[in-house]
Order: C-alpha cells, then sequence, then structure tokens
C-alpha cells in the first residue's frame, strides 16, 4: 500500500506547474521550481533535515552522466518526482527522481561552426504549466511537453550565424517565458525578449544597447550601439507585487576599446528594471560606465525586503563582477550603498549617487596594463546565496588579474570584436574563496580559501550548511555561521554549475553537476 | 569626435604583426624569434605549425599541455603575426651551439650527475623535468641559464613546497605534483610522491620560482659548460 501510494506521489505522468506554484514556491520547500529557487533570486533550500550535525552522513545516492564534452553548467529544476537538466550543448534529460535513470532526452542537433566566446554550454530548462522551455546554443527557445519531452513549439530568437547565441535558463513568469542571450564578443546588439507560453509568439522585446529615438541611444558615440554589446546571458529574477523582471546586463562591445564607443555605453554593465507585461524599462543602474574591462554585470540580482536605516524597504542586494557589493531599492532603483569584497583596481570607490570614481587607465595599450579583476570577474553567472536564517550572502569570489593588450578593432558579423588580447600574472597563483557577508552592509563574517578561483555556485540550506565546490572537484559542506569545513566529497571533475537541494520521498538530497556527473547526495 | 576619428583612422591601418610579436610573443620567443622559455621561431619548420592555417591556428588557440595560450587576436592580426612569425625562419638561421654534443652527453651522465635527477627517451630519475625533446622547446640561450643559474626560470608545474608534517615535525622537501583546497602531493628528491591532507601539516611553505637543482656554473669549465649546453639543446627528437 505504501510502495503504491509512493509511486502515485512521485509519479512522472502527470505535471503541472502552474504559475501560482512558482508564485509560492516557499509553500512547497522541496521543490526547486525555477532557476534561483525563487523568483527573488535566493538560491536557498528551506530544507533543513540535512543540518550541521548530521552532514558527516551525507552519501552519494546516484549519479547521472551526461554525454556532451562541454562544461555541465546545468541548473536542475525539480517537482512532481522528476528532475529536469540539460545536457550540453541544448539537450534536455529528465530523470525519475527515485533511481536518476532517464524519463526522456531532448536531442537538439546543432549546425556546425557556431561561434561563441565560452563554450557551448546551457545552464538549465525553465518549466510552466505542462511546458519545459530551453534557450538552445543556435538561438532558438523551444517548449517541451514535460510528459514526453516533444516539441511544442520552437522559434528562432535571432541569427545564430552572426554570433547570437543562448546559454541561460529562461525565466518562466505568469503566462510568458523571459529570454536572455549572448554574443556582446561579437558585437552582437543585446536585447531582452519575452514569449507567449502558449504559442512562442513574442511578446516584447527590450533593446539593452537602444537604437535612435530610444532613450539611452545618446549615450553612444555614432553608430556604435549597433555593436552595442550589453547581452543578457545569466538568469535574472522577478517582483510579483511590482510586476518588475530584474536582468543584468553584460559588458560594451567592442569589450576593450572604448575609443570606437565613447559615451556612457547605456544600458551596459547595468541591472535593468523592465515591466513584466509591456518590457518597458523602468529603471536602470549602471555599475560601471564606460566599461573598458569586460566588467560583466550578468550576476543574480537577489531581492530582499529588510530594514534600512530604520525603515522598511524592498532591497535589491548584487555582488557585481566589478569587485564592489551594492545594496539598491529595487522600486526605484536609488543607490544605497557599494563595499568592496575583493581585489580590484579600476575604481578608487563609489561615490555618494552610486558612480564609479575611475582610477587613472585600465583600458588596454600596446605594453600590457594589470588590471584586477580579470575578464574572467570577482563573481560571474555562478549563483550566490542568500539565507534568511543567517542573514549572510554567500558569494564565491575569483582572486585573480590579467594583463591587457591593445588589438585592432574591427568589426565583422561573426567574428571576435574584443579590441585587446590578454595574458596571465606571470609568477601569480590566483586563488578562490567562498565569503559570507552581512547581507545589509556587505562586511565579510568568514571566508573559505580555495586553491583556485572557483566556477561554482553557493547553496545555503535551512541546515545553516552551505554547499559549494572547487575547481579541483571538491565538493563541500560548510558551516554557515562560521564558514567551518563539515563535509567534503572528491567528485572527480572540475565544478562548473550551481548545487540545489530538494525533498524526495521524504529525505533530503543535494544534487550539483560536476565533470560529466549531475551527482546526488543524500543522508544514509 | 577628434579622438573617434583618430581611432578609426588607426583602425584602418592594417596592424603590424612585428609590433603585436614584441608586445606579446616576445617574453617567451625572443625579440627576434630567437627563443627563450618557449622553442625558437627561427626555423623554417614549426613542430605545433606545418602551414599557415596552423600557424594562425596555434596563435588563437595556444597548445593544451604547454606554456602556450591561446590570443584574442582579429583574423586580420593572426595573419600578420602569423606572417611575421614566417619572416623569422627566412633570417639568417641561429647561431650555431658551441661545443661538442658527444662530450657533452658524457658530462651530462657522469661529472654533470644530470641524469639522477632528469630523463632522456625514458631513462633517468624523475625528481627533475623530462628533457626529451627540450632541445625543440628552448633556446641553447636558455638552457645554458638555466644550468648555471637554474631558478631563473622555475615552472610552476615544478614549484618548491617544504610541508612540515604535525605528528612529528618532519619536513618533506620536494616538488608539487598536485594541489587542491584540502591536500597536496609531493615528489620528493628520490622520485617518491608524498600524499597529505592538509589537516595534517603543521605548515606548508611554497617557494615559487625556487627549485633544488644547483648552479653548474662553478662545477664546470667554460668549454664543459659549452659541450653540455650542445648535448641538451640537440635533444630535439621527442621520442
Amino acid at each position: 500500500m505504501r510502495f503504491a501510494l509512493l509511486l502515485l506521489a512521485s509519479s512522472p505522468a502527470f505535471p503541472q506547474l502552474p504559475y501560482d506554484r512558482i508564485l509560492h514556491s516557499d509553500r512547497e520547500p522541496g521543490n526547486w521550481l525555477t532557476y534561483s529557487g525563487n523568483y527573488q533570486g535566493h538560491h536557498y533550500s528551506p530544507l533543513g533535515q540535512i543540518n550541521r550535525t548530521n552532514i558527516q552522513r551525507l552519501k552519494p545516492a546516484w549519479i547521472y552522466q551526461a554525454r556532451g564534452r562541454e562544461h555541465f553548467e546545468t541548473m536542475p529544476l525539480v517537482f512532481d518526482g522528476v528532475m529536469y537538466i540539460t545536457d550540453p550543448p541544448s539537450d534536455v534529460t529528465a530523470l525519475d527522481l527515485r533511481t536518476g535513470r532517464p524519463i526522456w532526452h531532448y536531442r537538439r542537433p546543432i549546425p556546425e561552426g557556431i561561434a561563441v566566446c565560452c563554450g557551448q554550454v546551457n545552464r538549465g530548462v525553465a518549466a510552466l504549466d505542462d511546458q519545459i522551455f530551453v534557450a538552445t546554443i543556435d538561438a532558438h527557445v523551444v517548449a517541451l511537453d514535460a510528459k514526453t519531452g516533444r516539441v511544442r513549439w520552437d522559434v528562432e530568437v535571432g541569427n545564430h550565424k552572426q554570433a547570437l547565441t543562448l546559454t541561460a535558463a529562461p525565466l518562466a513568469i505568469n503566462g510568458k517565458i523571459i529570454v536572455g542571450m549572448g554574443g556582446a564578443e561579437y558585437g552582437v546588439r543585446g536585447f531582452l525578449d519575452a514569449y507567449d507560453v502558449k504559442t512562442g509568439q513574442r511578446a516584447w522585446r527590450f533593446w539593452a544597447a537602444p537604437g535612435p529615438g530610444e532613450a539611452g541611444n545618446e549615450t553612444w558615440s555614432g553608430d556604435s550601439w549597433k555593436q552595442g554589446g550589453a547581452s543578457t546571458w545569466t538568469t535574472g529574477s522577478y517582483d510579483p507585487e511590482l510586476n518588475l523582471i530584474y536582468w543584468g546586463t553584460g559588458n560594451p562591445g567592442p569589450g576593450y576599446d572604448g575609443q570606437v564607443r565613447l559615451g556612457d555605453n547605456l544600458y551596459s554593465d547595468s541591472v535593468i528594471a523592465l515591466d513584466a507585461t509591456t518590457g518597458r524599462l523602468k529603471w536602470h543602474y549602471q555599475f560601471v560606465p564606460h566599461d573598458v574591462n569586460d566588467m560583466d554585470a550578468t550576476q543574480v540580482p537577489v531581492l530582499i525586503d529588510d530594514m534600512w536605516k530604520g525603515k522598511p524597504r524592498k532591497l535589491m542586494l548584487f555582488a557585481n563582477r566589478n569587485g564592489f557589493y551594492y545594496v539598491l531599492d529595487r522600486t526605484t532603483g536609488e543607490f544605497l550603498q557599494a563595499t568592496q569584497f575583493a581585489r580590484q583596481n579600476w575604481a578608487k570607490g563609489i561615490d555618494a549617487k552610486g558612480r564609479p570614481i575611475p582610477t587613472l587607465q585600465t583600458e588596454a595599450n600596446s605594453t600590457g596594463v594589470l588590471v584586477y579583476p580579470d575578464d574572467d570577474g570577482t563573481s560571474n553567472w555562478f549563483s550566490p546565496s542568500y539565507s534568511p536564517r543567517t542573514k549572510m550572502f554567500y558569494q564565491n569570489v575569483r582572486e585573480k588579474g590579467g594583463y591587457y593588450y591593445k588589438a585592432d578593432t574591427k568589426f565583422k558579423p561573426g567574428q571576435m570584436y574584443l579590441g585587446a588580447t590578454k595574458r596571465d600574472v606571470p609568477n601569480e597563483e590566483p586563488y578562490g574563496a567562498l565569503r559570507a557577508l552581512n547581507a545589509l552592509t556587505g562586511k565579510q563574517a568568514w571566508e573559505f580559501r580555495m586553491q583556485s578561483p572557483p566556477w561554482c555556485g553557493v547553496l545555503a540550506t535551512a541546515g545553516d550548511v552551505v554547499f559549494s565546490g572547487t575547481m579541483e572537484g571538491d565538493f563541500v559542506g560548510l558551516d554557515g555561521w562560521t564558514g567551518k569545513v563539515l563535509w567534503r566529497f572528491q567528485t572527480g571533475g572540475e565544478i562548473w554549475a550551481n548545487p540545489i537541494s530538494y525533498r524526495s520521498e521524504g529525505k533530503q538530497y543535494v544534487a550539483v553537476a560536476a565533470g560529466n556527473s549531475m551527482m546526488v547526495f543524500g543522508l544514509d | 569626435m577628434h579622438s573617434a576619428l583618430l581611432a578609426l583612422l588607426m583602425a584602418a591601418q592594417s596592424p603590424s604583426g612585428e609590433a603585436i610579436f614584441t608586445s606579446q610573443c616576445a617574453i617567451c620567443h625572443g625579440q627576434r624569434g630567437e627563443g627563450g622559455r618557449g622553442p625558437a621561431l627561427t626555423r623554417a619548420k614549426l613542430r605545433h605549425a606545418p602551414d599557415d592555417a596552423a600557424l594562425q591556428r596555434v596563435v588563437r588557440r595556444g597548445i593544451p599541455g604547454t606554456g602556450m595560450p591561446g590570443t584574442w587576436l582579429s583574423e586580420a592580426e593572426l595573419v600578420a603575426v602569423a606572417a611575421h612569425v614566417r619572416s623569422l625562419g627566412r633570417a639568417v638561421a641561429a647561431a650555431p651551439v658551441p661545443g661538442d654534443r658527444a662530450r657533452g652527453e658524457a658530462i651530462y651522465l657522469g661529472k654533470g650527475g644530470c641524469a639522477q635527477c632528469h630523463t632522456v627517451k625514458g631513462r633517468g630519475g624523475s625528481f627533475g623535468p623530462d628533457l626529451t625533446g627540450i632541445g625543440a622547446r628552448r633556446s641553447a640561450e636558455h638552457l645554458r641559464q638555466s644550468i648555471v643559474d637554474p631558478a631563473a626560470d622555475v615552472s610552476p608545474r615544478f614549484t618548491l613546497l617544504h610541508a612540515v608534517i604535525a605528528a612529528g615535525g618532519r619536513t618533506v622537501t620536494g616538488a608539487r605534483v598536485n594541489e587542491d583546497s584540502f591536500s597536496v602531493q609531493i615528489r620528493d628528491a628520490g622520485g617518491v610522491v608524498h600524499s597529505f591532507w592538509k589537516t595534517e601539516l603543521r605548515q606548508l611553505r611554497k617557494e615559487p620560482g625556487k627549485t633544488t637543482m644547483p648552479s653548474f656554473g662553478g662545477a664546470l669549465s667554460a668549454s664543459e659548460l659549452d659541450d653540455l649546453v650542445a648535448y641538451v639543446a640537440g635533444l630535439e627528437d621527442e621520442q
């Protein structure tokens, strides 16, 4: 009898994920329904079964081996007994939670010769109603039947032959799928799209490098906006009450030559707040005006409601790639505070209005300019985590610099458009750290040092355990209050992904992609 | 406006392969491609670049597993820098290495004691770098420097470590085989690999740029040094 009930409870037969379930994801802590676990971008699990006392008993439960050869960067979604992941380049697999065995596999054939700066990778799916959505490396959005993996609709977002590529997990909101894109390294003009969930028809497009007649176009000299970049390749957050989508934007194009694009270059290196219904810009905040060091603001905006100087306020926390941790008012976009959380040499500080005070010269030249952080940033696409229990913001940090040499800047569609080339710093051993910051003050509470700069996100849980991984393959569980190492497991592969947690048949599990494996851990 | 116009004019010029080479390649390959930490390019045939397309690919992507990094140069820059590298091969051949290879080999195996730590074609010690084919990867001048002043350029793959074991206080010294956030593996002078959890160590001291290899500058006469350099620089075959 119990067996039959379990089968029913975990049956993958009728997946139904109405918007209301994602909206109230806090009511079902055992599932992971959207990219960051909730719309607020917390990347936090309210499950506490695995805790600081019993974590020593954490063991592998099952492993799924992906077939792709690229980095396995997927963030799994979990609900109704099924885990949905993407296999690089743009395949989707549904896995049975009990056994780790595949239920269906959507294989996307990819044309030869797609130009993509940083690998034919994919960071996961979105789910809504009875469909699973994937954004593909050849610049399509595809809706799949959640039960079978069969294609419901498939629309072209843009021309992959001009190096427009999609790697981010889409964001599903009420009736719409929000899709970000990449390609600034090739002079692609950035945008953010919304598609109708049923038909695949485009609902709106916001140009992140605005054209003539659009606000912000005056911040680009000449026609430079046409190759202006500001791509949108990391999944953003959503405030349902304000009906605002928050999304980080990437570097302007060309990334390292500011002479061909004089001006602030809006809305590159910004966080944009868009009306979810119309796609209209409500506000923006630009972290790095006229960036010449590839300071992509493609991090996850984290939304919290807390007291700020004695008054309750809707806040946004943003650990930017440029080495500063920001607090903004997310209703108005007002700059409230910035604190440095990693080594940087491009700014002397951030002024009272939120504009950086640049150091003299960080633009590439013929003899080489040393810049901290390097073009991979102090943070990047990998997710931070916010714990409402510790009120700490957990961020993996890369401590690494680079020398930048000027190179020519000629735009040719489908070819790299950068304006510099790079060398590592000789005899420097770069390193990484997981840093716990007081979410409101930005003050560091503790750090866990890593041998190399990481590419793994962070997951905090209600068990006050913080999970993350290293480039040498260690998957670790730390004490969320002190940073003490409580548990570790050598996975044997580089960890380029965000861990998540879920509950299946009453037990909490932690999952992370490592090497080519999706690894799932549970208490023995 | 003025500077935008200037930038346009600059972009219209074709890139100078020599300027790119001097600023970004010469640090390893020498100002005139005579070699250094990287191989000499003053040769008609390049091992990894039999034709121009391959040469451009090497410059673009680097050579995995070696010190040769990739670059973000544009097509035009790749063409220009590759053409410059080819022109180095047509320039006057590198000065011949003085010294006698056969006498050098005798010094390598005998008085120098080099084979205690270095391997050539599968024979010799494992503590130091494998010298099989080293003549194709390093210039004779760089090899001479490594013999006289070994600390002048030490590969990060041979970072010298001193691990002080907490229990008993014994120190293990050697080259780093591998290191992660929790553990380290060290190869000692006898070729033995030691593996430690970092919690087992009282101290882990790193000496990047240091080496246990002694200088042979004083131990060898000038002509013996020439002979030894001639022998090592002549080790061009990979097998």
